[in-house]
């Protein structure tokens, strides 16, 4: 029996520290916030440790009971939370990961005028990551769900003042409220079959169900509607939409939020749930299909892309989609493998293109950039390294769960494989050229002066610098925490230790198809990848280094097909034609001049007019003749009267 | 003995004649004698039924009603004195201000 871990303590911390610089952050001073906050988010991230180290031994789930919270009938939700070797992973991620983007933040975020706002958001998003994550039931989870969904629309609508930021918070908050409907509708039909959110005993129920059974329609409607809330958290097929959008946001928001850790909530419910997804293999094939298509397409968008932070973004729905594949091949051990590693570096990335994005003066725009690997050492190190890592590039963090992906995928489907692997190429494509058009050739700027005015990114006006320069040490740190990570965080999947690691969670129960395959097409299938990872970086090279010229050229070639994709495939157009027009439309037409103005307020108009129209008659009843009050009196009794004994009353 | 309708009918005569004096008197002193007058019209029935059933209730009910009538003699006439001294006329139709 494990001992008592006091698990509630990790997400209150930092829900203290948000309340502290909420509160009081205004008048205390920048250093006060920032010592608060990496107080409490560093406590968080040495209790969870803690509390792993004391459990983990175990493979058994550890339980932690609050309170009660609903009780009806037999049905009751708890707050409560739970711990085993899944969460243990998350947990470590979320709070270490958190826990260096926020010291990063308190270099990146010093001059801005709302410091401590921001910490308070960043606090508060690390308390409901962490109630998600730790929940033992559907109910607290999607508390968790939803609070970080609200941290993520305060902070990338953080710079409110600007509109494109105040809008794509919006975009994001509704796009995602999307998803949650598919979310709410599924756990409704949980509650109905199975009277309990409770992660144990819902699956407990689950279990005996075959795929053949007589629940399979229901679980893979279930399965189906987690998927459409996986897909609005995790900016998967069709809801992507608000990801891109999202880097509006402060870039240390970039990647906590909209790269780490939020976005993977979705690849964390599923794999919560893998007992359902596993028992309803159509929807385990919609989660595959959704999370290839995305993978690959994400990843031709961001070929494209010339801002910094939007072929970050895309690699990460790109990547993101890598997770749901593997899922969908039922490798969920796979996915949470790569959502790790994908923490590891892409959480750099963002926190890098932070660097150079500080370093040349708010420019985010890598035309306008290059050059840079000697203006700014310490960042192009840390970014090469993720870069090679997210390539897929022995042996670096990425190469091996992305390997471990697509030889899961392989098993499940060779199609799967074959996107897979070419997304992979593209993903190696457009990382080298982000790199190379940031670091490599001659530094393409304007003079570094006027950036105050044309990028009104708050926190870099101020300080004049004639040339980019390093970031200070309390933004470096981080990004070579996280590139040590991001060299060394796949060696824990040799010899699948990590899928044994979580074992516990998922293999015990259901025999793999193929436990261990050909170990010759499995390095078969690495020996392509990997040739595709270099493939990408040489063709990147070629490019973007040594011909310089030729990307306009075959972009002239392409003609309208590149327009396309340099334009998203016009999905933004689409949406905002099919649906988003036709609401407003709607809205304004028919629900506020239809029916609210002639319905609602007519009604209650003419409800008052007829009212003031009634009581001109009647108040000539009311003359103030005394005598004509006493006849009406005696008329009323009269009638009465004359009622009465036609009713009879006096027999 | 004299039967319970001799009564009755006595009672709903004085009754009626209160209410047409109420109705069609203006001044204000007439149309308070009228009350009184519908008050023991009322008052003669519940004695009528109390000595009819042998109950004491009915006489019980015109002490109350002779107690009320006593108050409100006491509280009208006063209102009627004030009423005279600031309009200088009894006449109901007369005392009008709060007409619109």
């Amino acid at each position: 029996m494990t001992p008592n871990l006091n698990l509630w303590l990790i997400p209150i911390l930092p829900l203290a520290g948000a309340a502290i610089n909420g509160f009081f952050g205004k008048k205390s001073s920048r250093k006060a916030v920032s010592i608060v906050a990496l107080v409490f988010s560093g406590a968080a991230f040495a209790w969870a440790l803690t509390a792993v180290l004391r459990y983990l031994p175990s493979d058994v789930p550890y339980q932690e009971f609050l309170v009660h919270w609903i009780r009806s009938g037999n049905f009751s939700v708890d707050f409560a939370f739970y711990l085993d070797r899944l969460s243990v992973v998350m947990l470590l991620v979320v709070t270490g990961v958190g826990f260096l983007i926020h010291i990063y933040s308190v270099g990146y975020m010093w001059e801005d005028p709302s410091f401590y706002r921001f910490f308070s958001y960043l606090n508060l998003f690390l308390f409901f990551m962490l109630t998600l994550i730790l929940a033992n039931n559907y109910l607290l989870m999607f508390i968790g769900w939803e609070g970080v969904g609200l941290a993520s629309y305060l902070l990338i609508g953080f710079w409110f003042t600007k509109d494109s930021a105040a809008s794509a918070g919006k975009k994001a908050f509704i796009v995602n409220r999307i998803g949650d409907f598919g979310f709410l509708i599924g756990l409704f039909l949980v509650i109905q079959n199975f009277h309990s959110l409770n992660f144990t005993q819902v699956f407990d129920q689950v279990r005996p169900l075959g795929v053949e059974g007589s629940g399979a329609g229901l679980l893979t409607a279930i399965g189906i509607l987690l998927m459409v809330g996986a897909c609005g958290k995790s900016a998967q097929i069709p809801l992507y939409v608000w990801l891109p959008d999202a880097m509006e946001g402060p870039t240390p928001v970039s990647a906590l939020i909209h790269a780490a850790t939020m976005v993977t909530a979705g690849v964390y419910m599923v794999s919560r749930s893998h007992v359902i997804f596993e028992r309803a293999p159509i929807a385990l094939t919609v989660v595959a299909v959704i999370g290839t298509l995305t993978a690959f397409f994400a990843a031709t968008i961001g070929i494209t892309q010339t801002d910094i932070k939007k072929v970050l973004a895309y690699s990460t729905v790109s990547q993101l989609g890598y997770m749901f594949m593997a899922c969908g091949a039922g490798a969920f051990s796979a996915g949470i493998f790569h959502l790790m590693t994908h923490a590891f570096f892409k959480g750099l990335l963002f926190l890098g293109a932070g660097s150079v994005i500080h370093s040349v003066g708010g420019e985010q725009d890598m035309r306008k950039m290059g050059g840079l690997k000697t203006y700014i050492p310490t960042t192009f190190a840390t970014m090469l390294i993720a870069t090679l890592a997210i390539a897929g590039i022995p042996p670096l963090a990425g190469f091996w769960s992305k390997d471990e992906i697509l030889w899961k995928a392989y098993q499940a489907n060779p199609v799967y494989w074959v996107i897979g692997a070419i997304t992979a190429f593209i993903t190696s494509f457009y990382m080298f050229r982000l790199l190379f058009m940031t670091f490599w050739g001659d530094y393409k700027g304007i003079s570094v002066d006027d950036h105050g005015q044309a990028h009104a990114t708050p926190g870099h006006g101020d300080h004049g610098h004639g040339e980019p320069h390093e970031s200070p040490m309390v933004m470096l740190a981080p990004l070579m925490i996280l590139a040590f990570l991001s060299l060394v965080g796949g060696f824990v999947g040799i010899h699948n230790g990590f899928e044994h690691f979580l074992d516990p969670v998922f293999g015990s129960e259901f025999p793999k198809a193929v436990t261990e395959g050909n170990g010759n097409t499995e390095w078969l299938l690495m020996g392509i990848s990997v040739l595709f990872a270099f493939a990408g970086l040489i063709l990147a090279y070629v490019l973007y280094v040594s011909k310089p010229y030729l990307p306009e050229k075959i972009a002239d070639s392409l003609g309208s097909f590149y327009d396309a994709v340099l334009n998203k495939y016009y999905v933004d157009e689409i949406y905002a034609a099919v649906f988003v027009k036709p609401l407003v439309d709607g809205s304004k037409q028919v629900l506020w001049q239809g029916v609210d103005r002639k319905v609602i307020d007519d009604s209650i108009n003419n409800a008052a007019h007829g009212a003031q129209h009634v009581s001109d008659e009647v108040r000539h009843m009311q003359s103030g003749n005394l005598r004509s009050y006493a006849g009406w009196i005696a008329a009323g009794a009269a009638i009465v009267i004359a009622y009465m004994t036609w009713l009879g009353v006096g027999r | 003995m004299v039967p319970l309708s001799y009564y009755l009918v006595l009672s709903g005569i004085l009754f009626a004649c209160g209410v047409t004096g109420f109705l069609i008197k203006r001044n204000i002193i007439t149309i308070f004698m009228s009350i009184e007058l519908m008050l023991n019209g009322v008052n003669l029935s519940f004695v009528a039924f109390a000595a009819q059933w042998h109950s004491l209730a009915g006489q019980v009910f015109v002490f109350f009603v002779m107690v009320v009538a006593a108050a409100e003699a006491a509280v009208g006439l006063a209102i009627i004195i004030s009423v005279y001294r600031s309009r200088e006329t009894l006449n109901v139709d007369q005392v009008n201000l709060l007409k619109l």
